[in-house]
């Protein structure tokens, strides 16, 4: 699959700053990533993982540098603001609520109301509706769900984690981010979210993954992107890389050409 | 409201839910009573709509609290708001008409539910702090307010609509009660509002995450919360013809048992108001119960400490299992 022949930018991070007290957690982080690319985001513990995704999320504000979406600079300040500008995460805790159902949860602050104009100015739910919508994006990709009205405290980690999935593709977002999305995955679920990831960037998403399981990056990234202490030390394709070359890279070992 | 249950659920299901025991518990205890006080008035029709009437603070109240717990707040400024809200609507009263009245008082609830939230948020401070603070400072204002003394009301519209009234033979009380357990039971189900009020106190991480504000979504709860004391303080004023800076005093304890009981987490997430309004109405039987029995007010007010102690044991170690 060629993934990187659609040239256009998804997003494009230019020096990126974050500073926590006297922590630098990111020192100027740049790199992009093209529509339908699944790019793998690596680092040690501390490298500033995380709080990159939490910058791109809206999370964090990023002190200085650039985030552009779609080839066109964009202010995050709010997870709301991140939301609308097509980037959805896949939180390392999944972001759900446990006491609610499967639909609620996919829903979550996109609640579709009812039609009715009256009942809708009350911001009126079509619980109907939503549980409709939430089967049909669930089938579309493959989960297989017991029960739609099961809370989500009821479900294994890896129903869970396609609900969350299924929610960051509902919305026909661009990007999609992704923390560990396997690592509390059993071998087979974690298969099943390889494919998913490979589904949704065959439909021209950009997916940023955030993975200690060089096997996992190995089998679905296009390219990896490493953090070392807060700074971007390589951006390589994927397939020029043995796993050693990457560990290197992540632990400071080797310095990228 | 069980009615309205009883429509959508199964009824198996219904009597098999987790916060199903507080049907269990509120059968117990009427047929408790019921055989220890056969020889008094306890099982009439009368009586239980005196309990009804007499609770309807009570459970206005409930519901309203149920919002700030919804979020993860608790609110301990209700009992205090009950008698400044009394007061306020009672002097209001002496110069303007009920509108007036009805407006500031209910106001009094909205600001203080604001100040409540804003302090709260602001200062990252716990509910439990800042409306301890502001429950003596608001006691303290409702003593001052009339030197201790109690406001007659003599405009019979308002003991009608707040109190006493009837409207085709039915109380105006248990018309407040049921509307008011109805539109709390609308609003947490069926609203998106009410969706992000238990998101907030369910997973205040991943309501942030979805882009939900967590900030004025805690405030508008304790806005509710605190408006609802306010209406129970008008509901008070209506029944007793008048205000009295006691009012509400010894009711927080009373309704926190209540909501407890009837499944609401005091740790957020979770409000059940159907079982806040039977909670309450447990309530009200218990001490209606214990006063035919001819225990005495103190002895009344160890029970009811001891239920909330149950309540909450059992709230507990519901929520650890679930």
């Amino acid at each position: 699959m060629v993934r990187t022949g659609l040239a256009q930018k998804a997003l494009e991070l230019k020096g990126i700053t974050k500073e926590f007290g006297a922590v630098k957690a990111l020192q100027g982080v740049s790199f992009s990533i093209h529509k339908g690319e699944v790019v793998a985001l690596l680092g040690d513990n501390g490298a500033g993982k995380s709080t990159l995704v939490r910058c791109i999320a809206g999370l964090y504000a990023p002190d200085q540098g650039e985030i552009h979406v779609n080839e066109q600079q964009v202010t995050i300040r709010t997870p709301q603001d991140a939301r609308d500008h097509g980037i959805e995460t896949v939180f390392q805790d999944l972001a759900m609520i446990p006491d609610f159902d499967i639909a609620s949860n996919l829903f979550l602050n996109r609640e579709m109301l009812s039609k009715n104009p009256i009942l809708r100015w009350f911001g009126w739910l079509d619980q109907q509706g939503m549980q409709k919508r939430a089967r049909k994006s669930l089938n579309r990709l493959n989960s297989r769900l017991p029960d739609f009205s099961a809370k989500v405290s009821t479900l294994s980690g890896g129903q869970r984690q396609a609900v969350a999935i299924a929610r960051a593709v509902n919305w026909g977002a661009d990007l999609v981010i992704m923390d560990e999305p396997t690592a509390a995955l059993g071998v087979e679920q974690s298969a099943q979210v390889n494919e998913l990831i490979k589904l949704i960037s065959s439909q021209g998403v950009a997916v940023l993954l955030i993975s200690h399981n060089m096997q996992h990056v190995l089998e679905t990234c296009d390219r990896a992107v490493v953090l070392y202490q807060g700074r971007s030390v390589a951006d390589v394709a994927v397939s020029d890389v043995s796993k050693e070359d990457l560990v290197a890279l992540i632990t400071g070992a080797k310095v990228a050409a | 409201m069980s009615g309205l249950l009883l429509m959508r659920v199964p009824l198996r299901q219904l009597l098999l839910r987790k916060e199903a025991y507080i049907y269990y518990i509120f059968l117990l205890v009427l047929v408790l009573f019921a055989v220890l006080l056969h020889d008094t008035a306890f099982l009439s029709f009368d009586n239980f709509m005196n309990i009804i009437r007499q609770t309807t603070p009570i459970t206005v109240m409930a519901v309203a609290l149920s919002f700030a717990l919804a979020v993860g707040h608790i609110d301990l400024s209700i009992g205090a708001v009950v008698a400044v809200s009394a007061l306020v609507s009672a002097l209001l009263l002496q110069n303007f008409g009920i509108p007036v009245a009805v407006c500031g008082a209910l106001a009094v609830g909205g600001l203080v539910g604001l100040v409540n939230g804003l302090l709260t948020e602001k200062l990252q401070v716990s509910s439990l702090l800042i409306t301890l603070g502001s429950m003596s400072v608001l006691a303290g204002f409702a003593r001052q307010l009339t030197n201790l003394e109690s406001v007659p009301i003599i405009n019979q519209d308002f003991n009608f609509m707040f109190g006493g009234g009837d409207v085709l033979g039915i109380p105006v009380l248990l018309l407040w009660t049921l509307g008011i357990a109805a539109l709390g039971y609308l609003v947490l189900n069926k609203l998106r509002f009410g969706r992000h009020l238990l998101a907030v106190g369910g997973s205040p991480n991943a309501a942030r995450a979805m882009g939900i504000q967590l900030q004025r979504t805690r405030v508008y709860a304790l806005m509710i919360s605190a408006c609802g004391a306010a209406l129970a303080g008008l509901l008070y004023a209506g029944r007793l013809q008048g205000a009295r800076y006691t009012l509400g005093e010894a009711d927080l304890l009373t309704v926190i048992a209540a909501v407890a009981i009837g499944g609401t987490s005091l740790f957020g997430g979770r409000a059940c108001i159907v079982g806040a309004v039977l909670g309450s109405w447990l309530m009200g039987m218990i001490n209606n119960g214990l006063i035919l029995s001819g225990f005495s007010t103190n002895e009344q007010m160890v029970a009811r400490g001891v239920i909330l102690i149950l309540a909450v044991a059992i709230g507990v170690k519901e929520s650890k299992n679930g």
